[in-house]
């Protein structure tokens, strides 16, 4: 790690100016940001080591139903907490599904939202990475590209956004609010994360030094509590990133759906929300042609960016089986191995 | 808390209170245990957060001691493997991975164990080996103890629950 000063404001005030400093960077557990500081990929200057900051670690229920989740709420917090995991089932389903129980008890769900992509090239700071360093190149176009990005992505930057949570966020219409030298806004989750376009190193919309302070999840998204999955492909069983992940929700009424939302993990520089599937299911039966026809549309402008054509056809497949397993309901209780497509509980289509 | 000046912490490491002056803000609580303070049963494995070798206990909670950085652990309640054992008698889950051959080279060891005991602390996984597996997967393990560890977190899981409901009782 190369040197810095260390801060720690006691109010949101002093850490918006603070951090606002170029070369400065906000700290809340690090599990992201130390590892990167290790590698050389980020070096500030200053770190604003938010973790004292009053009342952004509660989760509140507001009167029209919506959550409010402060920045600090660690992931494991929220994923197992009972109001939460029964009204948002995929969120909870995703969050444990991310990382290990260690890193879920110390990680907050700001960090969540602000990690940075996992592309090796990007990580090492030997290799030319247009994200870390504008104009450098992408080594990721002619290097070890098999798992990066077949949706959104330029011939800039093909890197992934690696956040389970963020997928489920994004499907619900989840929003952020954050703090800033010029006030206070509101983010969709779903314009959070920027495409790389021609401008990678932009990652998110965030203005330097603004803080999100918290989520908000709204009250409409709990219709979907009782057929809500995320279901997330690994390379080995536990503790890895998607490879493609999906989340799905349905709202079925007498055999009919009347709302549903697809989002997928690990396949674009942000949560992909798939709308023009979601509108493919309303009004149709819960059926597995249905779902066909909705994988179908989610990944219609996917290609491939490298030696990743697999992820495309992997990719419908788990949107169709997402789906189904949305149908077949919510599990009673959350699965021992949480949204693995190896679980045995009741309503998994193993030959999908 | 400002610019370039030495850093002063208090942590509470195994009951025992210590004040530590930082000369460095770089330092992580795993270096801090081991470095400067001579706690070295935390072990050192990947420094990434990839291997749970270096898991310890920060108010109660497993957590990466090599992804956190000691300054903003001020104030916090540490335990360490050190912490475990009363006197001469060993923790339940230490007692177990010893029972189960819960190791082979031991490297491991103390981050397996102190994530049982916080997994413990959590009560999410119930009597259930799959879920003990998954919640475990935090830590690996190359010599390939996995069986027995599995089997020493679910029989330690068990002595504790007896022990409070005697206790209770």
């Amino acid at each position: 790690m190369t040197p810095f000063d260390y801060i720690r404001p006691a109010t949101l005030p002093e850490a918006v100016r603070a951090g606002s400093a170029p070369g400065s960077a906000y700290l809340a557990a690090g599990t992201n940001l130390l590892d990167l500081m290790k590698g050389g990929t980020l070096r500030p200057e200053r770190i604003i080591d938010i973790t004292r900051l009053p009342g952004l670690d509660r989760i509140d229920w507001l009167h029209d139903g919506s959550v409010r989740i402060g920045a600090l709420v660690r992931n494991s917090d929220l994923a197992y907490d009972d109001r939460f995991a029964r009204t948002f089932p995929a969120v909870a389903e995703a969050l444990l599904s991310g990382a290990s129980a260690q890193l879920r008890n110390a990680a907050t769900v700001g960090g969540n939202l602000m990690q940075r992509t996992r592309c090796a090239y990007f990580h090492d700071p030997a290799s030319a990475c247009n994200r870390r360093s504008p104009g450098s190149g992408c080594d990721a176009r002619e290097g070890e590209n098999r798992l990066h990005a077949v949706l959104g992505w330029s011939e800039h930057c093909i890197a992934t956004h690696p956040s389970d949570f963020c997928v489920a966020l994004t499907a619900l219409d989840a929003v952020a609010e954050t703090e800033g030298e010029h006030g206070t806004r509101e983010i969709a989750v779903d314009a959070l994360h920027a495409l790389p376009g021609a401008t990678p190193e932009q990652e998110t919309a965030l203005a330097p030094g603004e803080l999100i302070v918290a989520l908000r999840i709204p009250a409409e998204a709990a219709r979907f509590a009782p057929r809500s999955r995320y279901l997330k492909l690994r390379e080995r069983t536990s503790y890895a990133f998607a490879i493609v992940s999906a989340v799905a929700a349905l709202d079925v009424q007498a055999d009919t759906i009347r709302g549903a939302r697809i989002a997928l993990g690990g396949v674009a520089a942000k949560p992909w929300r798939a709308r023009e599937a979601e509108a493919s299911l309303i009004g149709a039966a819960a059926t597995a042609e249905a779902f066909a026809r909705a994988s179908e549309l989610a990944l219609a402008e996917a290609r491939p960016s490298g030696d990743n054509a697999f992820k495309i056809e992997l990719a419908r497949r788990i949107v169709a089986r997402a789906l189904a397993l949305a149908r077949g309901g919510t599990p009673e209780i959350m699965p021992a191995l949480p949204a693995s497509p190896f679980s045995t509980v009741p309503g998994a289509d193993h030959a999908a | 808390m400002g610019y370039h000046m030495s850093l002063s912490i208090r942590l509470t490491i195994n009951g025992q209170p210590r004040d530590v002056a930082l000369d460095d803000p770089r330092v992580t609580l795993l270096d801090l245990l081991r470095e400067r303070l001579h706690l070295t049963g935390t072990k050192k494995g990947c420094d990434r957060g990839q291997c749970g070798a270096c898991t310890v206990l920060v108010d109660g909670r497993r957590i990466n001691s090599c992804l956190a950085l000691a300054a903003s652990m001020d104030g916090a309640q540490i335990t360490t493997i050190e912490g475990l054992a009363d006197g001469e008698t060993l923790h339940p889950v230490q007692a177990t991975f010893i029972a189960h051959d819960g190791f082979q080279c031991g490297y491991c060891t103390p981050g397996q164990i102190m994530s049982a005991v916080g997994l413990i602390n959590e009560g999410r996984a119930g009597d259930d080996p799959e879920r003990i597996r998954e919640l475990m997967s935090g830590n690996i393990c190359r010599c390939g103890a996995y069986q027995g560890i599995t089997e020493a977190v679910l029989e330690a899981q068990k002595i504790l629950s007896d022990d409070e409901k005697r206790d209770a009782a």
